[in-house]
C-alpha cells in the first residue's frame, strides 16, 4: 500500500518533468525577421536600472520597424530577465545564443552580469554592447565585447580635476558604494587623479547598494570636515544621501557620477541636492534636437523623464541597427567589424567613437542641480 | 547473478562513467550548449541537494548556509586555477601527454583544493554551532553563510565586490556528473554504515541517541563537513563553467533553494533529492514562457507542495527498480 | 564624544525600528515554534500601502503640505491593511501544517516569502519607489549632536507602540490566553481556550506591528522596494534571539542593541561589515548565552 503510493509519486515527478522538458522546447520563433537578444535585470536587487535599459533598446527597436526595420527585415526582441544574478545572465545569454539564435546582444546594466555572460557571446562569435558596464575588465574579455559608456578611469578623473581644478576644493571625502563595482571603481581613480593634483583625501567611508541609513557614515564624515563629499553612487541611494547630509547642517558640496542622472536624485533630494554636481552623458535639458524627440517620446511613451539608463541604451541599440545595416549581413564577425569602426556616431548621449579597446570615447558634461533643474556647468572633451 | 556487493558499486560505477563519456561525445554536441547548460546547473544542483540531504534529511541538522560553503569552494578552486594552475599548465604547453591530461589533472586538483577549503571551514563552524539545535542552528548557519560571503566581499585578490574573472573554462558535462555520481555513492554508502546508522538516530532522538553512548557532537560535525566537502566542489565545478565568480551568486538564497531541493524531494531520500534537484531547474526555465509571472509561479507551487505532500516527493524512501517491474505484470 | 552621542541617536532610531518588527517574529515563535521567514515581507507590505494612501491623502489634501494627522490616517490604514494580511496568510498557509513537523512549517514560510516578493515585484514594480513626504523634516541640534523631528516621530511611534502590546499580553484576556498557549498549547486547548482563535490574533497583532515599522520606515528613509523586506526581517530575527525569543521586552531591548550595534560598525569600522556585525553577535549569543538575555531555560525532558 505505501510502496504504492510511493511509486505513483515518482511517476508523478517523472511526468513532472517531461511535462517541464515540453513547455521549454514550446517557445516559438519566426524565420523572417533579425532577432535581437537583450539580457537584463528586470528583478531583482537592481531591476530598476534594467527595466529603464530595457524600455530605451525598446524605443530603438519601435523607430526602426517604423522605418521599415534592417535590411529590409524587422527588429524582433527578445528580452530576458536574469533577476539581478550572474549565473542566470550566464544561462539567458546561452539560451539568446543557442535557442533564439540572436544575431547580436544587448546588455547588462550591471558589470557584474555582463562579466559573466561577455565569454559565452565571444566564444559564439556573437556581438555584445554592454550599455553601462563600466568596468574596464568588461571590453577586456574579447574582440566581440563593446561598450557605450564612459569606463570608470575616464569618469573618475574627470570628477577629480572638476573638484580640485575647476571648484578649487582640497578636502575631499569619498562615500562609496562598497558593492558596485562601478562605484567603488569611481571611487579608484577619483582618488588617484584627486591626490595626483594635490588634493586631500580626509575621509573614506562606504555603504552597500539598497541601504537606507547613512547617518552613522555621514556623521564619521563631518568629523573630518572635508569641503566635498564624492558620492560615486547611484541615484537610489544619491537623494537619501544628499537629504541625510543636510539633516546633519553640513557646510560641503555634494559630486557625484552618472549614476546620479535620473529625476529621482531631485524627487527624493529635495532642497538637499540643491547646488550638487554630477558628471554625465548629456543633460535632459539640452537643448538640442536629439536630446529633445528623445526625451520628448520617453515622456510620450512610459511617462516619466528617463535616467541616464534608458538614452544610453539607447545609443546602443542605435549604434548596433546601424552597424548591422551598415554590414549589409546578420554574421558576427561582419557586425562586429561594422561596430568596431564606428566614428563620430551621433547619439543621445554625446558622439560615440569606438576605440581600438572597444570602449566609447566621448565627452563628459559636468551638470549642477539648480532649483531642480539640471544647468550645464562644464563640457570636458576626452 | 546475485553479485557481492563491494564488485557490483564497482561495475556499476564503471558502468556510469562510461556511460557518462559515451554521452558526452554524442549527446553533448547533439543538444548544443543552452541544454548543456541546463544539465550542467542540474548536475551541480544534484551534487548541492545530496550533499545538503546528509545534514538536513539523515543527520536532521537544520543548515541553512550551504551557498557559503559553496562560495568558498569556488572562490579557493578559482584562486588556485587561476594564481598557480593555469599558469603552470601554459608553461608546460599543451603538446602529448600534458595537452590530453593536463586539464583534467588540473581540474581535479582545484575542485579537491575547493571541498578540502569548504570542509575546513565546516569544521569550524560546525563544531561551535552544531551544539545548538533546530531553529538557532538555522540561523546561526544562515549568518555563518553571510560572514564567509562579506569576507570575500572584502578580498581583493579574489576581486571583492568587481567579482572573480579569468577563470579557466575546464567543468565538462562529464566531470559535473562524475562529481554528482560520486556525491550520491559516499552519501549512500555512509547511510548503509554504522556511521550513517548513528547519524539517524541522532535525527530521530538526539538525547536518546547520546543515551545510547553515541558520541552525538563527532557524528554531526562528520556529516557537515563531509557535506560541506562536497558543496564546496560544487561551487568549484560552477567556477570554472561560468569563469566569473561573484558574491551575489552566493546569498542565503541560494542556500534556501537548495534546503527546498532536499525539502521537496524528501528529507532523507537520496533520489528526491536528485528528482528535486533536477525538476527545480529545468521549471524556471521552462517557465521563461510565463515572462514575469515565472517567479510567482514557482513560489506558488513551492507553497502548494508543501500544503498538499508535506513529506515531499518521496516521503524519505528511496527509488527501487523492483516498482517498476511489478506494475507492468499486473497490468 | 559628540560623535559618538550622534552615532547613538542615529542607533536607536534604527533598532526602533528593528525592534518593531521583532516583536512579531518573536510572538510567532512563542506561540507556533516557527519562524515566519515571511514576516519582513508584511513589512514590505506594510510600506507599499502607506505608499498609496500617503499619495492618496497628498493628492487629496486642498492643501499642499503634507499634516501630522494624514501620517496617522496612513499607519492605521496600513496597520488595518497587514493585519487582514497577517490573518490570511495563518489561515491559509499555515494553518493546514499546524500537526505537520516543524521543517515543513518552515519551508513553506520562505515558499510564502517568496510568493511576497515577487508578487510585489509584478504588482508595484520592481524598481524603488519615494515614500510621499507626510511629514515635512527639520532638524534640531543640541550642543554638536543633531536629530530630527522624524527620528523622534520614529522612536515615539514605536514606544507607544510597544507599551500598547506590553497592555495587550499582560492585561487582556486575549493576551492571557496568548502567554497560555504559548506555555503548552495542549494544556490550554484543555482549559476551553480557542487555540485556533488566539494565533490568528498573534499574526494579526505581529503583522500590524511590522506595518508600523514599515511606514516609520518609510518616513525616516523615504525608499522602498518589493526587496526591502528581506534583510531587515533577517536582523529583527537576530534581535528577537539577542533578546530571547519568545519574550516581548527581550525582542525591543534586543531591536535596539542591534540598532545601536550596526550604526557603531558603520561608523568606526567599515559599512561592509554591517551585516556581518548582525550575525557575529548572533553566533555570540547562541554560544554563550542560547536563551537570549531574557530568556529562561526550558530543560528538555528525556
Amino acid at each position: 500500500m505505501v510502496r504504492q503510493m510511493v511509486k505513483s509519486n515518482w511517476l508523478r515527478g517523472l511526468a513532472l518533468l517531461v511535462f517541464a522538458l515540453l513547455a521549454m522546447s514550446a517557445c516559438s520563433q519566426n524565420e523572417n525577421v533579425i532577432r535581437i537578444g537583450v539580457f537584463n535585470s528586470l528583478t531583482g536587487g537592481t531591476a530598476t536600472f534594467g527595466i529603464s535599459s530595457t524600455n530605451g533598446i525598446k524605443m530603438a527597436v519601435e523607430e526602426w520597424n517604423a522605418r521599415g526595420g534592417i535590411l529590409g527585415k524587422q527588429i524582433q526582441l527578445i528580452v530576458e530577465d536574469d533577476q539581478s544574478k550572474p549565473e542566470e545572465a550566464a544561462m539567458v545569454v546561452t539560451k539568446l545564443i543557442n535557442q533564439n539564435r540572436v544575431a547580436a546582444i544587448l546588455g547588462e546594466v550591471a558589470s557584474s552580469r555582463t562579466l559573466a555572460a561577455a565569454p559565452i557571446a565571444q566564444r559564439a562569435g556573437i556581438p555584445l554592447i554592454t550599455p553601462a558596464s563600466t568596468n574596464p575588465k568588461v571590453t577586456k574579455v574579447g574582440s566581440y565585447i563593446f561598450r557605450v559608456c564612459y569606463t570608470d578611469s575616464f569618469q573618475g578623473a574627470v570628477c577629480a580635476r572638476f573638484a580640485v581644478e575647476r571648484l578649487g576644493l582640497k578636502r575631499l571625502a569619498i562615500l562609496t558604494d562598497v558593492k558596485n563595482d562601478y562605484s567603488i571603481g569611481l571611487a579608484d581613480y577619483f582618488k588617484r587623479d584627486a591626490q595626483l593634483l594635490g588634493a586631500q583625501i580626509v575621509s573614506e567611508e562606504s555603504y552597500s547598494e539598497g541601504d537606507t541609513d547613512f547617518r552613522a557614515q555621514i556623521t564619521s564624515i563631518k568629523g573630518t570636515n572635508p569641503d566635498v563629499i564624492f558620492v560615486p553612487g547611484y541615484y537610489t541611494e544619491a537623494g537619501l544621501i544628499a537629504k541625510q547630509v543636510a539633516e546633519q547642517n553640513m557646510n560641503v558640496r555634494l559630486i557625484g557620477g552618472d549614476g546620479w542622472d535620473s529625476p529621482r536624485t531631485v524627487e527624493i533630494g529635495g532642497t538637499a541636492v540643491e547646488g550638487a554636481f554630477f558628471c554625465n552623458h548629456y543633460s535632459a535639458e539640452d537643448t538640442s534636437r536629439m536630446v529633445r524627440t528623445f526625451v520628448a517620446n520617453h515622456v510620450k511613451k512610459y511617462g516619466y523623464v528617463p535616467d541616464a539608463m534608458a538614452p544610453l541604451s539607447y545609443d546602443a541599440a542605435e549604434l548596433l541597427f546601424t552597424a548591422i545595416q551598415k554590414a549589409g549581413s546578420i554574421d558576427g564577425s561582419k557586425i562586429r567589424d561594422a561596430i568596431s569602426q564606428t566614428r563620430d556616431f551621433p547619439g543621445v548621449c554625446g558622439n560615440i567613437t569606438i576605440d581600438a579597446e572597444r570602449n566609447a570615447r566621448k565627452a563628459a558634461i559636468m551638470l549642477q542641480i539648480d532649483q531642480g533643474k539640471l544647468k550645464v556647468y562644464d563640457v570636458i572633451q576626452p | 547473478m546475485k553479485l557481492h556487493g563491494v564488485t557490483r558499486t564497482l561495475l556499476l560505477s564503471l558502468l556510469y562513467i562510461a556511460v557518462l563519456a559515451v554521452l558526452g561525445q554524442t549527446l553533448i554536441p547533439f543538444i548544443g550548449p543552452y541544454y548543456t547548460q541546463v544539465l550542467i546547473f542540474i548536475g551541480i544542483n544534484i551534487t548541492l541537494a545530496v550533499s545538503l540531504n546528509l545534514i538536513l534529511g539523515f543527520a536532521g541538522q537544520f543548515s541553512i548556509g550551504h551557498a557559503g560553503f559553496m562560495a568558498l569552494g569556488g572562490y579557493t578552486s578559482a584562486a588556485i586555477s587561476f594564481y598557480f594552475l593555469g599558469p603552470l599548465l601554459a608553461q608546460l604547453g599543451t603538446g602529448g601527454m600534458i595537452g590530453a591530461v593536463g586539464e583534467p589533472a588540473a581540474l581535479a586538483v582545484a575542485l579537491l583544493s575547493g571541498g578540502i577549503a569548504a570542509s575546513v571551514a565546516g569544521l569550524l563552524v560546525g563544531i561551535p554551532t552544531l551544539r545548538l539545535r533546530g531553529d538557532y542552528l538555522a540561523i546561526a548557519t544562515l549568518g555563518m553563510g553571510e560572514i564567509i560571503r562579506v569576507v570575500i566581499l572584502n578580498t581583493d585578490f579574489v576581486g571583492g565586490a568587481r567579482g572573480f574573472t579569468d577563470i579557466p573554462r575546464w567543468t565538462t558535462f562529464t566531470w559535473v556528473f562524475l562529481v554528482a555520481g560520486l556525491c550520491v555513492l559516499v552519501v549512500r554508502n555512509l547511510i548503509a554504515s554504522t556511521m550513517g546508522r548513528a547519524l539517524i538516530a541522532v535525527r530521530e532522538d538526539e538525547d536518546a541517541a547520546a543515551a545510547m553512548g553515541i558520541n552525538t557532537t563527532r557524528y554531526k560535525v562528520f556529516a557537515f563537513v563531509l557535506g560541506a566537502f562536497f558543496a564546496g566542489v560544487a561551487g568549484g565545478l560552477q567556477a570554472h563553467y561560468l569563469q566569473y565568480l561573484h558574491t551575489n551568486s552566493f546569498t542565503f538564497l541560494r542556500s534556501i533553494e537548495i534546503v527546498v531541493f532536499v525539502i521537496l524531494g524528501g528529507g532523507g531520500s537520496i533520489t528526491g533529492s536528485v528528482i528535486a534537484a533536477s525538476v527545480l531547474t529545468i521549471l524556471p526555465e521552462a517557465l521563461r514562457c510565463a515572462e514575469s509571472w515565472r517567479m510567482v509561479i514557482y513560489s506558488a507551487l513551492l507553497v502548494v507542495m508543501m500544503l498538499t505532500r508535506p513529506q515531499g516527493l518521496m516521503g524519505g524512501r528511496e527509488f527501487q527498480w523492483s516498482w517498476l517491474i511489478p506494475t507492468w505484470r499486473k497490468k | 564624544m559628540a560623535q559618538f552621542v550622534q552615532q547613538l541617536v542615529n542607533g536607536l532610531s534604527l533598532g526602533a525600528i528593528y525592534a518593531l518588527i521583532a516583536l512579531g517574529y518573536t510572538m510567532v515563535y512563542g506561540i507556533l515554534r516557527l519562524i515566519n521567514f515571511a514576516h519582513g515581507d508584511v513589512y514590505m507590505v506594510g510600506a507599499f500601502v502607506g505608499y498609496y494612501l500617503g499619495r492618496m491623502l497628498n493628492a487629496g489634501s486642498s492643501s499642499s503640505s503634507p499634516s501630522v494627522l494624514n501620517f496617522f490616517l496612513v499607519l492605521g490604514g496600513s496597520m488595518a491593511a497587514c493585519a487582514l494580511l497577517g490573518f490570511i496568510l495563518e489561515r491559509a498557509a499555515y494553518r493546514p501544517l499546524r500537526r505537520a513537523p516543524r521543517l515543513n512549517a518552515l519551508i513553506t514560510a520562505i515558499g510564502i516569502s517568496l510568493l511576497l516578493e515577487n508578487l510585489g515585484q509584478l504588482i508595484f514594480g520592481a524598481d524603488p519607489k519615494d515614500f510621499p513626504t507626510l511629514v515635512e523634516r527639520t532638524s534640531y541640534s543640541i550642543g554638536i549632536v543633531v536629530f530630527s523631528n522624524i527620528q523622534i516621530i520614529v522612536i515615539g511611534t514605536s514606544i507607544v507602540l510597544m507599551l500598547g502590546l506590553q497592555y495587550i499580553v499582560h492585561r487582556t484576556k486575549m493576551g492571557t490566553a496568548m502567554r497560555a498557549v504559548s506555555f503548552s498549547h495542549d494544556a490550554s486547548g484543555l482549559m476551553g481556550i480557542n487555540i485556533h482563535r488566539v494565533i490568528s490574533f498573534t499574526f494579526v497583532l505581529g503583522s500590524a506591528l511590522a506595518a508600523a515599522a514599515g511606514i516609520l520606515v518609510g518616513i525616516y528613509n523615504p525608499k522602498i522596494d518589493p526587496l526591502m523586506g528581506i534583510m531587515p526581517g533577517l536582523k529583527a530575527f537576530v534581535a528577537a534571539v539577542l533578546g530571547g525569543i519568545g519574550n516581548v521586552p527581550g525582542a525591543i531591548v534586543g531591536g535596539l542593541i542591534m540598532g545601536v550595534a550596526e550604526t557603531l560598525t558603520v561608523g568606526y569600522l567599515s559599512s561592509t561589515y554591517r551585516d556581518a556585525i548582525t550575525f557575529v553577535i548572533l553566533v555570540a549569543v547562541l554560544l554563550f548565552r542560547p536563551t537570549g538575555l531574557f530568556g529562561t531555560t526550558a530543560r528538555a525532558k528525556v
